[in-house]
């Protein structure tokens, strides 16, 4: 919509065609993630928020997968006009995907430093000297011990956390203004899941990378984002800035998420009762549509 | 540390797997390191870790699925090293465990309902239609349905999944459960649930537990007691309320800043 976005969804439906009917896994969804921000897509399984980000790179490859409305707005270019040549040479060079599981979206027969270098030669077209370079320098970009003895290392022989700094170094070797990370921390261990968050946020303020941060924690929203986009069944519920959505939270679906969330350091509301007797907030996630309705009816 | 008189007691547990290393030459690999501590009736004890710090080793041990290297279990007093095959099998009717992925603990090819009802008949403790009954009993607890009993274990969510996890354990009216990150796997809003209906059970049937898990702000939610295990150490075990307001080592420390709050006070913004 406004100049300053590095991003724009625009009224975005997708269907599925499946053997039960047809499933609306977005509906009408409007996103924008800003120029140099990280927005947090934040929902639960079945949201459509891996959708909508997979939608974005044109990845949505089954062929029971149907975009029937809206518009991707890239740069001022509409990604659903695309073909798929040109939709090839925007995916790397300026859109870069992190995915949630590093294991499978590296090759387990071909060395790290092999599979950057493929990266980087094919999108940059430079010779393998100048490559291998670039892929050193991409390795230490996202701070690998030992990035150059790494180079010859294969997937299996890297910790998770370590897997995980090799995707984003790949995603970013060819410097996209724009990163779609899906879950990137959830398989990882606490520790390291901060570690790698906080290599995102320095990304983004170094480089100038805007990130759009597929994730279903709040946590990580509160430690990264600039702004939120809440999710539920295909529906759009409510977007904002991270201190908006968070501190004032207008959907009571949002609400009733941030209250289900066990925390680490309770209130003292909740820490007056003894700890047998605390109990989270329960609400269903997946409502029947008519209690969603009821819920939306709330939100004027 | 003289609690009053636990139900489950670990002494000096150990446990050392033979390995090979990068050189190819045999060596060991101490997964669990002389760990002690204490479970008491009623409570919840969480054993807090990294992936590789020996927690779920541990709880295979206090079940009596993995043989200790050395030192001691002992339920209810009586120690596990030095039951027999038959008793072992009657100490299996007292504990019992709920794993991270339920879905994978099913057999795909059977009903959920035979494989609820399967320990009673291995324990010969009920007729198959007191079985069907208490089985039934059971999903209707869990916040499942009757027409549930039939059905395979694929057509469920994960949500649906655990709470049949749930039921299976829970059917030979156990007296200990160990649960290895039992909400790793679901959604925030299915996640309360299940946590709210093991607290209910855990009132309603004084249940012992023993989570495992590396999510800190579960164990605040859930244990009165905790240990923080690293490289198989017991490094640090106390009142979960000192432990984590208070930590005395550098690893809970670590755990404790790397928990992610959905509060802006702390972060960057």
């Amino acid at each position: 919509m406004s100049a300053d976005n590095a991003l724009d969804v625009k009224n975005l439906s997708v269907d599925f065609h499946t053997d039960g009917g047809v499933v609306h896994a977005v509906k009408n969804a409007n996103i924008s993630v800003a120029e140099g921000g990280i927005l947090g897509l934040v929902g639960e399984s079945g949201s459509g928020k891996s959708v909508t980000s997979l939608a974005v790179l044109r990845l949505l490859g089954s062929s029971r997968a149907r975009i029937t409305s809206g518009e991707i707005l890239f740069r001022g270019e509409n990604l659903l006009d695309k073909t798929d040549k040109e939709m090839r040479a925007i995916r790397g060079p300026h859109i870069g995907m992190v995915s949630q599981n590093a294991l499978s979206a590296l090759d387990p027969s071909f060395t790290i430093g092999a599979q950057l270098v493929e990266v980087i030669r094919l999108h940059q077209g430079v010779d393998k000297a100048t490559a291998r370079a670039k892929a050193l320098e991409a390795l230490e970009l996202v701070a690998l011990p030992e990035a150059k003895r790494r180079m010859g290392a294969y997937p299996h022989e890297l910790s998770g956390g370590q897997r995980q700094r090799v995707v984003i170094a790949i995603a970013l070797s060819c410097r996209p203004e724009l990163l779609l990370a899906d879950e990137p921390t959830t398989a990882l261990d606490a520790t390291v899941q901060k570690q790698i968050l906080d290599l995102l946020v320095d990304i983004n303020r170094e480089l100038g990378t805007s990130i759009l941060l597929v994730t279903h924690d709040f946590g990580v929203v509160a430690h990264v984002c600039t702004d939120v986009t809440v999710m539920r069944r295909g529906d759009v519920l409510e977007s904002g800035t991270v201190d908006q959505v968070l501190n004032h939270p207008k959907h009571p679906y949002t609400q009733g998420l941030m209250r289900s969330v066990p925390r680490l350091h309770p209130d003292d509301a909740s820490r007056s009762v003894a700890r047998a007797d605390r109990r989270l907030f329960e609400f269903h996630g997946d409502t029947t549509k008519e209690q969603a309705e009821k819920e939306n009816e709330y939100v004027a | 540390m003289s609690r009053s008189d636990p139900l489950i007691s670990v002494t000096d547990l150990r446990k050392v797997f033979a390995v090979r290393g990068e050189d190819r030459k045999r060596s060991e690999f101490v997964a669990v390191d002389t760990i002690s501590f204490d479970v008491e009736r009623g409570e919840t004890f969480g054993l807090i870790g990294e992936s590789g710090s020996g927690k779920t080793t541990t709880g295979r041990m206090v079940l009596g699925l993995e043989k200790p290297t050395s030192g001691s279990v002992t339920f209810d007093g009586n120690d596990l090293a030095g039951l027999s095959d038959l008793d072992m099998r009657r100490y299996r009717e007292h504990i019992q465990m709920v794993f991270q992925d339920s879905g994978s603990a099913f057999n795909p090819r059977r009903s959920v309902g035979s494989q609820i009802t399967y320990p009673l008949k291995l324990f010969r403790t009920a007729s198959p239609a007191e079985a069907r009954k208490k089985a039934l009993d059971l999903l209707d607890r869990v916040g499942m349905l009757p027409s549930h009993f039939d059905r395979y274990i694929h057509e469920f969510s994960g949500g649906q999944r655990q709470r049949l996890g749930i039921a299976r354990a829970l059917i030979t009216d156990p007296d200990f459960v160990v649960l290895d990150e039992p909400t790793a796997a679901l959604d925030v809003s299915v996640q309360a649930q299940i946590l709210n209906l093991l607290k209910d059970l855990q009132r309603e049937r004084k249940l012992t537990m023993l989570l495992i898990t590396h999510n800190l702000a579960l164990v605040e939610h859930m244990c009165e007691h905790a240990g923080v295990l690293d490289h198989g150490k017991l490094v640090e075990s106390g009142p979960v309320d000192q432990l984590l307001t208070n930590p005395a080592t550098a690893i809970t420390r670590k755990l404790v800043d790397a928990v992610l709050e959905p509060e802006l006070t702390a972060a960057a913004g």
